[in-house]
């Protein structure tokens, strides 16, 4: 049975669920027909009517970033059943502790030459900036802090929940890409 | 059993049977948790969810999925992809920290090594910039891996 709206195809929602695709389909401007797989995951991991509950919430022009993140959450879960994008996170938070001590390592070193003695013809370190830690302590983004993922100390650190994601690479800081992070079925 | 109800069967105003695939993961005294992931994914796509899973995996499983249902809860437009995002720009921004320390600290090497040499101000702000330039292209390098690396995630 070819349902259609007037003039467009289904949207790939309601192929998926098998309905009639109406017009101000709420789904439509975001799983367009040629990608049956983005709502198939959406699907599986929210459910259709979660995720009208949520857009409904939402204001029209932020619909779409969200479906993107949905869609982005749902495919990460359906490749890694047991952490999701969390093993994403968790991974990135390592790599900028390791970036860190780096740094902070640099730092100490830059702070040491200049503290010996050196020729006086030397270039003014480029502002304060080249010995100050990085741009996590300056994070601007408002809506991380309502999150609570406020930060005194440093770099970005995991939200106060009780996360403890013994993933393969945690011990493996060399940047090794493993995108398993123990899922299995 | 209507004493000793794990957190779902309570918001589900249900029995909770002995072998609930709730009960170990939503306790009673944390009634929140369930509520949060009931909003998100909904009660039964969580029991399908974890139920595919093998036992020794649920706990994690759970503690994800509540992370996630948390953070789309407090942002519901981007949920932990914002997590993700900022992720990613500040490892950018420790790259390039750090590509204009080492450059900072090879110059003050080699001037080190040669202390009586007559080196012209110009020079050496030349030297440094030249090195400043190569190590922001090594910092977009090692961003552009590390962006690889994380977006092959999914």
């Amino acid at each position: 049975m070819a349902s259609s709206s007037s003039y467009n195809s289904p949207c790939a929602a309601c192929k998926f669920l098998r309905r009639k695709c109406m017009p101000g389909c709420i789904f439509a401007p975001y799983f367009p027909p040629e990608e049956p797989q983005k709502f198939a995951n959406v699907h599986k991991i929210f459910g259709a009517s979660n995720v009208t509950k949520l857009l409904n919430e939402l204001p029209p022009h932020q619909r779409e970033d969200a479906v993107n993140s949905l869609a982005y959450e749902a495919e990460a879960r359906v490749r890694d059943p047991v952490y999701g994008c969390v093993g994403a996170i968790t991974f990135l938070q390592r790599q900028v502790q390791r970036l860190q001590k780096e740094l902070d390592a640099a730092n100490s070193d830059l702070i040491h030459y200049a503290c010996s003695e050196i020729p006086t013809a030397l270039p003014a370190p480029p502002g304060p900036s080249s010995i100050q830690s990085m741009a996590p302590r300056q994070r601007p983004i408002d809506h991380y802090d309502r999150i609570g993922m406020g930060n005194e100390g440093g770099y970005y650190e995991a939200p106060s929940f009780p996360t403890p994601y013994n993933l393969p690479w945690n011990d493996n800081l060399s940047g090794d890409n493993n995108a398993g992070g123990g899922s299995n079925m | 059993m209507i004493s000793g109800r794990c957190a779902a069967c309570k918001y589900l105003r249900r029995r909770c049977p002995s072998d609930c695939i709730f009960s170990p993961y939503f306790p009673s005294n944390v009634p929140q948790r369930f509520a949060c992931v009931h909003r998100i994914y909904g009660a039964s796509n969580v029991a399908k969810m974890l139920q595919q899973l093998p036992a020794h995996l649920r706990a994690e499983a759970a503690n994800s999925l509540y992370y996630e249902a948390q953070s789309r809860t407090q942002d519901p437009v981007y949920g932990c992809v914002g997590v993700i995002s900022l992720l990613h720009q500040q490892i950018h921004s420790v790259e390039s920290q750090l590509a204009k320390t080492e450059a900072e600290i090879a110059v003050l090497n080699s001037l080190a090594q040669e202390p009586a040499a007559q080196i012209q101000e110009n020079e050496v702000e030349a030297t440094f910039n030249n090195f400043l330039l190569e190590q922001d292209i090594i910092a977009s390098r090692r961003f552009s891996h590390s962006t690889y690396i994380s977006s092959n995630f999914i």
